[in-house]
């Protein structure tokens, strides 16, 4: 990886909260509290990754830097080719529209997410039209440039997707994302719909277009192990919250928040000699609806102690780009993998 | 063929599937879904039957249940199952391949003594009937009890499967019960008649990975205490490596390889189990390694290659060859058996 430089994206304060509407008037009796004060940034050139289990807000987090929904609050900061930084909550539609060239988003399910009456041309090349590209002779070719780069041929553009496999569909809609020379690609789930002898494809070829294209990658996940496989840092959240963001070795091999070593240990491993170190969690997930005191996470901590009930731990940088919100994040000595 | 020399031919397994075939015939063609296949499942053990989409997997599965969607039927093949002893007689076996589907042996042996797990309990439930009624009627279904009794198993075995207030859980409709705790109520519905093979479709798929942990603790747990065997049908080779004690590896409605756990992930023989072991992602590795994929997809099941289906994929392919000859399993080693060319 070359050495990084300034931040491409930056959010500072993230808040997203869905209402809960009861009764004849639609009263809003309380908040669904999805993305609860979320700050990161992603350098240019790297891949973040977000992992959490379902319903901890990580694809909320997505669209609303996307503006795909309106976040409730906080600042989203982008620098843009030019060099200026933008806020983007802060953006006019025209403004926005601009912007939204740099950012693409890569789907979970290519089933679902490319027009089954659309030629893979008319896919691929609708963003080129949409965004002034009107000559059509000009647009076939950049076409059958990005279906070449994503390892298609440019024969194929007369095609309609259901004659491509998921794998081939997913490589479709990877073309179709960079149609327009963005430079943050936010992928949520991209492989997560994919068998696994075709998983590796595509993370290799998002390892491949990241190189030549030096694009950024915001990579939203569930899987880990994925995870490890592409991202330089990782962010993980739960309930609404990140609790420990860090280089993705360090985080791996030695986790500071007890919920990233209880994820990390309950993936099972491809091996059957594989040492089994269990660290079984108790309960569920938290509801966001109504979360409980404190820490998100004591009901469930095995390290949990008094203050962890009452107090929200700080998000701090314990060393040079670690960063954790845990109570008890210098103390603990928690088992990670090599 | 009398049950004395079926008796003798299946002394080990609880059941023993032989050139299994199930075909879907369809107006745009006929697909061969599982296409010959074999393999034995050992009482008390845990066989992983494992590969990717569109490989056969489920559609054994519901064979062996007779619960295959029509246009699907199975052409040829048996299926015997050890049936449970009865007022001292030691089992009877059974072809299922020959039962019809609906009769009363089926009907006893299904959701009895051979019980479904599948991976999404919330279709698997009846969204208007209590979870707790649904699994009272399965009791009721195939136990001489009363109602009343019944509710009281049905409470006791929510309780051992870990939910928690069972008696006001079991009133709950399943949409009001969290992921985790619906795939509990489904094996305790499925273990209510304490069956002796339990078969689970992808039991965790949908389960985030610390709610899967705790089933997968769980179906260890139930298995040692009652003793049933396990056929656990998955994409996961993790979930394997954690759960079996076999392992068959399907490609496109044929077993390629089975063998002892520690052998597949060790000694893998066949082209396709090795490739498949280098492509998956793992999380110990190098970050940012990149990863071996195995080149192409898994054909459409409509234009299925000829010869061993995997040759258009495999590193070892040899022309004239794999693409001519369709191998068989064969074995290489004790317990160990291999469909490929390079072992026949």
């Amino acid at each position: 990886m070359s050495a990084p430089s300034a931040p491409l994206l930056r959010i500072a304060g993230l808040q997203k909260l869905f209402p809960i509407r009861k009764g004849f008037f639609k009263r809003t009796v309380g908040h669904v509290r999805a993305v609860d004060g979320v700050s990161f940034h992603i350098d240019e050139g790297e891949t973040l990754g977000l992992v959490g289990e379902s319903g901890c807000g990580k694809t909320t987090t997505a669209r609303c830097i996307l503006r795909a929904i309106e976040p409730t609050s906080g600042e989203i900061f982008m620098r843009t080719a030019d060099g200026a930084v933008v806020e983007i909550g802060a953006l006019r539609p025209a403004g926005l529209r601009a912007l939204r060239r740099e950012m693409q988003m890569i789907f979970q399910d290519p089933y679902t997410s490319l027009n089954p009456r659309m030629t893979l041309l008319d896919l691929v090349g609708e963003p080129l039209l949409v965004h002034g590209m009107k000559s059509r002779s000009e647009r076939e070719a950049r076409v059958a440039d990005l279906l070449r780069r994503v390892g298609l041929r440019a024969e194929y553009m007369r095609r309609f997707p259901h004659a491509f496999s998921g794998g081939e569909r997913q490589r479709i809609g990877i073309a179709r994302a960079l149609a327009l020379h963005p430079r943050l690609v936010v992928a949520d789930e991209p492989v997560s719909a994919l068998d696994v002898s075709v998983q590796a494809q595509i993370l290799n070829l998002l390892l491949d277009l990241q190189a030549d294209l030096r694009l950024t990658y915001l990579f939203v996940a569930h899987d880990l192990s994925v995870v490890r496989h592409i991202s330089n840092r990782v962010a993980v959240m739960y309930v609404g919250r990140i609790v420990e963001l860090a280089p993705t070795e360090e985080l791996f091999s030695a986790p500071k928040h007890p919920y990233t070593a209880a994820l990390l240990s309950a993936v099972p491993e491809p091996d059957p000699r594989a040492p089994r170190r269990r660290l079984m969690l108790e309960g569920e997930v938290a509801n966001p609806a109504s979360p409980p005191s404190g820490c998100y996470f004591h009901p469930r901590c095995p390290h949990a102690v008094d203050v962890c009930r009452v107090e929200t731990p700080a998000w701090r940088e314990l060393t040079p780009g670690r960063f954790v919100g845990c109570h008890r994040a210098e103390e603990l000595k928690l088992a990670g993998v090599e | 063929m009398d049950a004395r020399t079926l008796a003798e031919r299946l002394a080990g397994p609880l059941l023993s599937v032989r050139n299994l075939k199930t075909y879907f015939h369809q107006d745009e063609g006929l697909v061969k879904a599982v296409d010959g296949v074999s393999f034995d499942v050992t009482p008390r053990a845990t066989l992983a039957v494992v590969g990717e989409s569109g490989c056969g997997k489920s559609v054994t599965a519901r064979s062996i249940l007779r619960i295959v969607d029509r246009p699907g039927r199975i052409e040829e093949g048996e299926i015997l199952f050890r049936r449970r002893p009865a007022n001292g007689m030691p089992g009877e076996i059974v072809d299922l391949a020959n039962l019809d589907p609906n009769g009363p042996k089926m009907r006893a042996i299904r959701g009895a003594e051979i019980a479904l797990i599948f991976q999404e309990p919330m279709s698997s439930f009846s969204p208007v009937h209590s979870v707790g009624n649904q699994i009272v009627e399965a009791i009721l279904l195939h136990q001489e009890v009363s109602r009343g009794e019944a509710r009281d198993k049905t409470i006791a075995v929510l309780r051992r499967v870990g939910v928690p207030s069972p008696e006001e859980r079991m009133d709950q409709l399943a949409h009001q019960l969290s992921g985790g705790l619906r795939q509990r109520a489904m094996i305790a519905m499925a273990l209510s008649c304490k069956p002796s093979l339990l078969i689970a479709d992808e039991p965790t798929t949908a389960l985030d990975v610390t709610t899967q942990m705790q089933i997968l603790e769980l179906m260890r747990q139930l298995q040692r205490e009652d003793g049933m065997a396990i056929m656990l049908i998955t994409h996961d080779l993790g979930v394997v490596a954690e759960m079996a004690t076999e392992v068959a590896v399907m490609y496109l409605g044929r077993v390629v390889e089975q063998a002892p756990v520690d052998a597949i992930f060790h000694a893998p023989k066949h082209p396709y189990t090795r490739a498949l072991l280098r492509s998956i992602p793992r999380i110990r590795t190098r970050t940012r390694e990149r990863l071996t994929p195995i080149a192409g997809a898994v054909p459409h099941p409509y234009d299925r290659p000829r010869g061993c289906p995997f040759h258009p994929r495999c590193p070892e392919f040899k022309a004239g060859r794999c693409d001519q000859e369709t191998p068989s399993l064969l074995p290489v080693a004790p317990r160990h058996a291999v469909s490929c060319v390079l072992y026949q």
